[in-house]
C-alpha cells in the first residue's frame, strides 16, 4: 500500500515537472528571478555607504577645507560637488545630495586661533540607509583631517584607552554579501508560493484535478507530488544561483556548509509550497490568488529580517514574525552562509519551519476537497 | 435597405491560418442578402473563423471580403460597419458580464453604440418584452439558464437595430424548448425588420432545415451551398445529417455505417450498479439538483438529457464523490459513495465535460500516466496501451501533444483514458459535444461494444436527441429535477409525441408553466425601432463609450467583494505592518561582556553600554570559545572584551586596548553598531579626562554640527511612511489592472472591443478609470492613517501630494494594463506585474537607498520606472515641506510615463483578433 502511494506520488510529481517544462512563461520567470533579480539589487542597490552624493559649500577656500574635500573618497562618496551657500536648500529638497557640508569663512584661521569654529553637516534624514552611517563617516573624516593638520604631521598622542573594533564574518561590512543571499531567499519564497499555488489553480481551472480525484488517489498524494516537484525545481535553481550568481558573479564567500543550507532549504520549501497550496484552496480564481498571495509574500519577505534587521521591529511584530517560516529561513541562512554555523546552531530553525509546514499542509488538506466543489 | 436578391457579402480567395494549420482554405463565396443563412458542419471546420472574419472580429490574412458594399480590410470601413453589424460569439453568454443584471448588460451595449438614454430605455423595454426576459430584468446574467443567456445575448446584439446579425452556434447546449423559442423569436424579429440578414453557424443539422440558404463546410472548405432542398436533392439524401455525411470526402466517410444498438439481454444481475435516492445539491441559495432518484442496472446504457446548467454535471459529480450531496444518498455497486473509498474508484471510469487530460503531455504519456496511477501490472501496460491505441484509432497521434488534437480525437483519448483500467462502470459527462456526426457515431460504436460485449454500465449525459435515442433508458432533466425517466420509446408514447424532442418539449412545457410561454409580442405593428433612425455616431472618440466601459468595470468591481476588499483594506493593513515593521532604527542590540578584570574601572567602562537604550545585555561570556559560539549562533550582535588588569593598568597609565567584536552578517546593523560603540567609547574617554584631569577636555578643536534635516529625531517612520504609501500605490493598483484585459481575453468578452464601435483608447481609458478612483480612495485612507496612527503629518502642500498621487496611480494602473495587453493568461499577468514592479519599486526607487547612489542597472531601473519620481513627491511633501514648484520635474516625468504606458498599450492591444 505504502509502495503504491509512493509510486503515485512519484508519477504525479514527474508529470508536474513535465507540465512546468512546457510552460515557457514560468521557465523564463524562474531563470529571471534566480539570475537578474538576485544579481542586480546586490550589485547596484547597496545599503551601505557607497557612492553617497555629497556637496560642499566651501566659504573658506583654505588648505584645510581643500583637505577635507579631498578626504571624501570613493567608493564611499561620489566626488564632492561645490555648491553656493544659497543653493543648499534647493539641492537637498530635490534629493540630489544626501549630505551637504558647510565650511564657514575663516575656518582654518579660527581653528588655528583656537576659536573653535563650527562645521555644519546637513543630512537628508529621509535616506534611511545612508544618513546615519554617512554622518558618522563624515564626522570621523573631518575630525581626522583637523587633527592631522593641527599636529602638522606630529605623531598622534596616545589615547589612554584604545578601542579595537573587529567585524566578524564580513570584515569589510559589504552589503552585497547580505543583499545577494537575502534576495535569493526572498525569491525562493515568492516562487515557491506562486508556483505551487498556481499549479493547483491551473489544474482546477482545467478540470484535471477532478480527473485525479476520481482515480484511486488521495488528496495527500496529489499535494505531496506538487510539493516535491515544485520544491525540487526551486532547490535546484536556487542552489545553482547560490553557486553561480552569488559565489561566482558576485564573488561572495560562503562561510558554512552548502549541503546543510540546501537541507534547510528543502525543509523550507516543503513549508512554503504547502503554504502556496493552502492559499490556493482559499480562493476561487487566479486573480484572487494573485491578490491574496501578493501581500502574503510581501510581508513574509520584507519583515523576515532579509530587508531590515529583525530587532528593529516592534516587539509584538517580532514575535508575530516568529510564526513565519521565512523569518527562520533568513535566520538559518545567515547563520550557515555568513557565520559558518553548524547543525547544532540551526536545528531549532529547521524544526520550527518543519512544524509550520506540517500546519500549512494539514490546513490545505482539510480544505482541499471543499474547494474543488467551489470552482465554477 | 438591400434588395432580397442583392449580395450581402462577397468572399474571394480567403485563407486563414493558425500557425501551421489552415482554418479556412481559399474560400470563394457569395452570400445573398436579406436571408437567413446557415453555416453547417462539425466543430473545428472553420465556421467560427469565417463568421468572425465576416464580422470584422478577426483580421483578414489573405483574400478579401466585401460586406454591405464596403471592403472589410479598410479600417475606416470596418469601423463604419460596426454600427450595422451585430455579432454574438459562440458559447453561452461569452460576451456578457455575469455579475451585471439583464438590464445592465443591454444598457452597456446601448452605450457602446452611442444610443441616448431615452433610446436605450425604449429599445431595452421592447427587446425584453419581445424575448420574454422582462420579468428577469434585474437578475444577474450569471444566474440565467443557458437558453435565457442566449436570449439576452440576442437582446444585446439587437440593441442598435443592425442590418446584419451574425450568430455563432447560438443554440448549442440549450434545451429544446428554449431552442424552439429562440428560433421563433428570430423569425418574428425578421418579420418585423424586413431586410435584416442573419448569418448563423450551427452543429444541429435539424435546425439547418429552417434556414433559407446553407453553406456546408468541412476542413476549412466549402462543400456545398444552396437552399436546404437543393443540398438534399444534390446528395440524394432525405435528411441534412445524411446529406452532410454524403458530402464528406471519401476518407472521412470510410468505416461509417449506420450504428445499430443491439438489444440488451434482459437479466438482472444482483444489485443495481448505480442507485440514487432523493439526491440533492445546493450551492448557497441555489438548488442545482433537487430530489433526484434513479437506478441503473449493470450493463445498461443510461442517458441524462437536458440543457446546460440543468444539474446533469452536478449529479454526476456527486456520484463520483467529487461533490458531497446536500441531501439524499447515492450508492455505487451497493456501496455508499465515499470520497475516501479508493476501491470503488478503481471500478469506475469518469470523463468530465471539458477535456481534462494534461494538454502538455503527449497521447502516450497521458495513457501511460493513467495506467501507472491505476497500477496496472508493469508487464501488462505495454499490451494494454497498444490495444487501446488500436481500438480507439489513435495510431497516428501517439506522440502528439494532446492539447493540439482535434476535438474528436481528444474525446477518443479521453474515453481511452477513462477505460484504461477496464472499469465496470463509465460515467461520461457530455462526451460528444462539439464532435462531428461521423466521429460521434464511431464513439458510440465503442460505447455499445463496451456495454453489450463487456457488460460495462454506462451513465452518459448529452443534449443530442439522436444520442438519447440510443440509450436503453433516459431521464429528462430540467432545473435540477428529473422530469421523466423511461425507455425512449415509452417516453415518446406517454406524450403521444412523434419524436423524442417533441416529448421532451412537452414535458418541459408542463414543468416550466408560465416561464415556458412564448412571450407575447405586444406591438406586432411596425419594426422594432419604429422611431426615426438616428444617424450612427461613429466619432473617433466618444466619452459615452469610454464611460460605458468605466461604468461596467466599476459595477463589476463593486460586486466582487473579494477584489474590493483587497483593493481598499489590503493597503491599509500592509501600511500598518510595514510602517512599523520596516525600520532602520537599530536598537536592542544584544551584547555580552567577557570581563577578565572585574574591577571598578572595567565596570565603569561597561556602564555606558548597560545604560544605553540601543543595547541589551545578555549573560556574561565565559571565554573565547563561548564568545565565538554565541556570535556564530547569532545570539549576540556585539561582544566586548576587557583585558585582565584593566583597572590596575589604567591607574598605572599603561596603554590599554578594549576589544569589540561585531556580527557582520547583517552589514547595516554592524555598521550602525560600530557607530554606537565608538560613540560610547568617546563618552568614556571624555569622562575619564574629566575624572583624571579635572577639566572639561575638548576632544576636538572644532564643532561638527550634524543637522538631520526633514527628520530631526532621525526616526524611520518619517522616512518609511511616505515610501510605503508609494510602494502600495504602485503595486496594488498595477496588480488589479494587470488582469483587466487578460481576463476579458480569457472569458471572451474582449469580443465586444472587436465587434462594437468602441476604440482601443476608449476601452483602455474606460477600464482604467474605476481603478484610478479606487486607488485614490486608497491614497486618501493611507494619508489619514499616516496622520492618525503614525503621526506623520504632511508638512508641505497637500494638493501637491494629491496631484502627484493622481498622476502616479494613473501611471501604475496604466502599467498594469500594459502588462495585461502583452501576456496571454491571467497567471502570467500576475507574475509579470509582480516581478516587473516589485524590484524597481522596492530596491531602486529610493525607498531603501537613495537613487542618487545607485549604479549601473539599478540606476537605469530606478530612473526608468515611475516609482522613484513619486517617491520624491511623497517624501518631499510629507517631510520636506515642499510644494508644486519644487517638485515640478517629477510631475512632468510622471506625466510622460502616463503617456508612454498608454501609447505602448495602444500599440500592443489589437483592434482585431488574429
Amino acid at each position: 500500500m505504502l509502495l503504491r502511494r509512493l509510486q503515485n506520488i512519484y508519477r504525479l510529481g514527474v508529470k508536474e515537472i513535465f507540465s512546468l517544462r512546457r510552460d515557457v512563461v514560468m521557465v523564463v520567470l524562474i531563470i529571471f528571478t534566480f539570475t537578474y533579480a538576485v544579481y542586480t539589487p546586490a550589485k547596484h542597490a547597496l545599503t551601505e555607504l557607497r557612492n553617497a552624493a555629497v556637496a560642499v559649500v566651501d566659504e573658506d577656500h583654505s588648505q584645510l577645507s581643500q583637505r577635507i574635500r579631498d578626504a571624501l573618497l570613493e567608493p564611499y562618496f561620489k566626488p564632492p560637488v561645490l555648491l553656493a551657500i544659497d543653493g543648499i536648500d534647493a539641492a537637498m529638497d530635490s534629493g540630489r545630495y544626501t549630505f551637504v557640508i558647510d565650511i564657514p569663512p575663516d575656518f582654518e584661521a579660527d581653528l588655528l586661533a583656537g576659536r573653535q569654529p563650527a562645521v555644519q553637516v546637513n543630512i537628508d534624514a529621509t535616506a534611511m540607509t545612508q544618513a546615519g552611517h554617512g554622518a558618522t563617516y563624515i564626522r570621523r573624516i573631518i575630525a581626522q583631517e583637523v587633527e592631522d593638520s593641527m599636529r602638522g604631521g606630529e605623531a598622534m598622542t596616545q589615547r589612554p584607552v584604545a578601542q579595537v573594533v573587529r567585524v566578524k564574518f564580513n570584515p569589510n561590512v559589504q552589503s552585497k554579501w547580505f543583499l545577494g543571499v537575502m534576495q535569493l531567499v526572498n525569491m525562493i519564497t515568492l516562487l515557491a508560493i506562486m508556483l505551487s499555488g498556481a499549479a493547483l489553480i491551473r489544474e482546477r481551472e482545467h478540470g484535471t484535478i477532478e480527473h485525479l480525484l476520481v482515480m484511486p488517489l488521495t488528496p495527500a498524494e496529489i499535494m505531496i507530488a506538487k510539493v516535491w516537484a515544485n520544491g525540487l525545481v526551486i532547490v535546484i535553481a536556487a542552489t545553482l544561483s547560490l553557486k553561480l550568481v552569488i559565489q561566482g558573479l558576485l564573488d561572495v564567500p560562503i562561510a558554512g556548509s552548502i549541503p546543510l543550507f540546501v537541507a534547510g532549504m528543502v525543509i523550507y520549501l516543503f513549508s512554503v509550497t504547502a503554504l502556496g497550496i493552502f492559499l490556493a484552496t482559499l480562493v476561487r480564481s487566479m486573480p484572487q490568488f494573485g491578490l491574496l498571495a501578493f501581500p502574503v509574500f510581501m510581508v513574509m519577505n520584507l519583515l523576515s529580517g532579509s530587508t531590515t534587521p529583525l530587532d528593529s521591529m516592534p516587539e509584538a511584530l517580532q514575535y508575530a514574525m516568529q510564526l513565519s517560516p521565512s523569518t527562520h529561513f533568513v535566520s538559518f541562512a545567515q547563520a550557515i552562509l555568513y557565520r559558518g554555523a553548524g547543525f547544532e546552531v540551526v536545528w531549532r530553525d529547521f524544526a520550527v519551519i518543519f512544524l509550520s509546514g506540517v500546519v500549512f499542509f494539514s490546513a490545505a488538506l482539510l480544505r482541499f476537497r471543499k474547494t474543488i466543489s467551489a470552482v465554477r | 435597405m438591400t434588395e432580397p436578391s442583392a449580395v450581402l457579402a462577397r468572399v474571394t480567395g480567403l485563407t486563414h491560418r493558425y500557425g501551421e494549420s489552415a482554418a479556412i482554405d481559399t474560400i470563394d463565396l457569395e452570400i445573398p442578402a436579406g436571408r437567413m443563412v446557415g453555416f453547417i458542419g462539425p466543430d473545428g471546420v472553420g465556421k467560427s473563423s469565417l463568421l468572425a472574419l465576416l464580422a470584422g472580429i478577426r483580421k483578414i490574412q489573405t483574400g478579401s471580403i466585401t460586406l454591405l458594399g464596403d471592403d472589410l480590410r479598410k479600417a475606416r470601413h470596418r469601423r463604419m460597419l460596426c454600427q450595422r453589424i451585430a455579432y454574438m460569439p459562440q458559447g453561452l453568454g461569452r460576451n456578457l458580464y455575469m455579475t451585471l443584471s439583464v438590464f445592465e448588460n443591454i444598457d452597456f451595449f446601448g452605450r457602446l453604440f452611442g444610443l441616448s438614454r431615452g433610446e436605450r430605455e425604449r429599445h431595452i423595454r421592447e427587446l425584453l418584452e419581445a424575448t420574454g426576459l422582462a420579468p428577469f430584468a434585474n437578475r444577474p446574467a450569471g444566474k440565467l439558464s443557458g437558453g435565457m443567456k442566449q436570449k439576452l445575448g440576442l437582446c444585446c446584439a439587437l440593441i442598435h437595430t443592425p442590418d446584419l446579425l451574425i450568430l455563432d452556434e447560438p443554440t448549442t447546449g440549450v434545451d429544446p424548448l428554449s431552442r424552439q423559442q429562440f428560433w421563433a423569436l428570430i423569425d418574428r424579429l425578421r418579420a418585423r425588420r424586413q431586410g435584416m440578414s442573419v448569418l448563423i453557424a450551427t452543429a444541429y443539422m435539424e435546425e439547418a432545415e429552417r434556414f433559407d440558404w446553407l453553406v456546408a463546410m468541412d476542413d476549412g472548405r466549402i462543400m456545398a451551398t444552396g437552399r436546404p432542398e437543393e443540398v438534399k436533392l444534390h446528395t440524394g439524401t432525405e435528411s441534412l445529417d445524411a446529406a452532410f455525411i454524403q458530402l464528406l470526402p471519401e476518407h472521412k466517410r470510410r468505416g461509417h455505417q449506420l450504428l445499430v444498438v443491439p438489444p440488451r439481454s434482459r437479466q438482472r444481475q444482483g444489485l443495481p450498479a448505480i442507485q440514487a435516492t432523493g439526491l440533492g445539491k445546493r450551492f448557497g441559495d441555489f438548488t442545482a439538483v433537487d430530489d433526484v432518484s434513479f437506478e441503473i442496472e449493470r450493463g445498461e446504457i443510461f442517458g441524462f438529457l437536458g440543457s446546460n446548467g440543468c444539474g446533469k454535471t452536478t449529479t454526476m459529480k456527486m456520484l463520483t464523490g467529487l461533490l458531497p450531496a446536500s441531501s439524499g444518498e447515492a450508492k455505487l455497486f451497493g456501496r455508499l459513495v465515499d470520497p475516501h473509498d479508493l476501491e470503488t474508484r478503481k471500478r469506475v471510469g469518469y470523463m468530465s465535460q471539458s477535456f481534462s487530460l494534461y494538454g502538455e503531455l503527449s497521447v502516450m504519456q497521458n495513457l501511460e500516466l493513467h495506467a501507472r496511477l491505476f497500477h496496472l501490472p508493469r508487464e501488462r501496460i505495454a499490451t494494454r496501451l497498444a490495444g487501446l491505441i488500436e481500438q480507439f484509432g489513435l495510431e497516428d497521434y501517439v506522440e502528439a501533444l494532446s492539447a493540439g488534437l482535434p476535438l474528436g480525437i481528444r474525446q477518443r483519448l479521453s474515453l481511452a483514458v477513462a477505460v484504461v483500467h477496464e472499469p465496470e462502470m463509465l460515467i461520461l459527462d457530455e462526451p460528444t459535444s462539439g464532435v462531428d456526426p461521423v466521429a460521434r457515431d464511431r464513439f458510440w460504436g465503442l460505447l455499445v461494444d463496451l456495454s453489450r460485449n463487456q457488460g460495462v454500465t454506462i451513465f452518459i449525459s448529452t443534449h443530442f436527441m439522436s444520442e438519447a435515442e440510443r440509450c436503453d433508458r433516459i431521464s429528462f432533466m430540467h432545473a435540477g429535477k428529473v422530469l421523466a425517466s423511461d425507455t425512449p420509446r415509452a417516453l415518446i408514447n406517454s406524450r403521444e409525441a412523434g419524436t423524442l424532442e417533441e416529448a421532451f418539449i412537452s414535458y418541459l412545457q408542463a414543468a416550466m408553466g408560465s416561464e415556458a410561454q412564448p412571450a407575447a409580442i405586444p406591438k406586432e405593428t411596425g419594426p422594432v425601432s419604429s422611431a426615426v433612425e438616428q444617424p450612427p455616431r461613429t466619432g473617433a472618440f466618444s466619452l459615452m463609450r469610454l464611460l460605458g466601459y468605466s461604468r461596467r468595470e466599476g459595477m463589476e468591481l463593486l460586486r466582487d467583494p473579494v477584489r474590493l476588499a483587497f483593493a481598499l483594506l489590503g493597503p491599509l493593513i500592509l501600511m500598518i505592518v510595514f510602517g512599523y515593521g520596516i525600520s532602520f532604527d537599530v536598537q536592542n542590540l544584544a551584547y555580552a561582556v567577557l570581563d577578565y578584570d572585574q574591577s571598578a574601572e572595567s565596570r565603569r567602562y561597561l556602564e555606558n553600554f548597560s545604560g544605553s537604550r540601543y543595547f541589551l545585555q545578555r549573560p556574561d561570556i565565559r571565554d573565547h570559545a563561548d564568545m565565538e559560539k554565541r556570535l556564530r549562533s547569532g545570539e549576540l550582535a556585539v561582544a566586548i572584551e576587557i583585558p585582565p588588569d584593566f583597572g590596575r593598568d589604567r591607574r598605572r597609565g599603561r596603554p590599554l586596548q578594549v576589544g569589540v567584536w561585531l556580527d557582520g552578517a547583517v552589514p547595516f546593523r554592524a555598521e550602525t553598531s560600530r557607530g554606537y560603540v565608538q560613540g560610547l567609547h568617546r563618552d568614556y574617554l571624555a569622562d575619564l579626562a574629566r575624572r583624571e584631569q579635572g577639566t572639561e577636555v575638548q576632544v576636538l578643536p572644532v564643532d561638527i554640527e550634524t543637522r538631520f534635516r526633514y527628520n530631526q529625531d532621525f526616526k524611520s517612520a518619517f522616512a518609511m511612511v511616505p515610501g510605503v504609501i508609494m510602494l502600495l500605490l504602485m503595486l496594488i493598483p498595477a496588480m488589479m489592472t494587470a488582469v483587466g484585459v487578460v481576463r476579458e481575453k480569457e472569458l471572451g468578452s474582449i469580443t465586444n472591443l472587436y465587434a462594437t464601435p468602441v476604440t482601443r483608447l476608449e476601452f483602455l481609458l474606460g477600464k482604467q478609470l474605476p481603478y484610478v478612483v479606487i486607488a485614490m480612495f486608497s491614497f486618501l485612507s493611507l494619508v489619514l492613517l499616516a496622520l492618525l496612527l503614525f503621526e506623520v503629518p504632511v508638512k508641505g502642500s497637500f494638493p501637491a501630494l494629491a496631484a502627484g498621487a493622481l498622476l502616479f496611480v494613473i501611471a501604475s494602473t496604466g502599467f498594469g494594463l500594459l502588462v495585461s495587453t502583452f501576456v496571454k493568461t491571467q497567471i502570467a499577468a500576475i507574475f509579470a506585474a509582480a516581478i516587473l514592479s516589485i524590484m524597481p519599486t522596492i530596491n531602486f526607487s529610493g525607498f531603501l537607498s537613495p537613487v542618487s547612489s545607485l549604479t549601473g542597472g539599478g540606476r537605469i531601473a530606478g530612473y526608468g520606472y515611475p516609482s522613484s519620481y513619486f517617491q520624491q513627491i511623497s517624501v518631499g511633501t510629507f517631510t520636506k515641506a515642499l510644494g508644486f514648484a519644487d517638485l515640478l520635474i517629477n510631475y512632468l516625468v510622471l506625466s510622460a510615463f502616463v503617456v508612454v504606458f498608454l501609447l505602448l498599450s495602444l500599440v500592443l492591444l489589437r483592434a482585431q483578433e488574429r
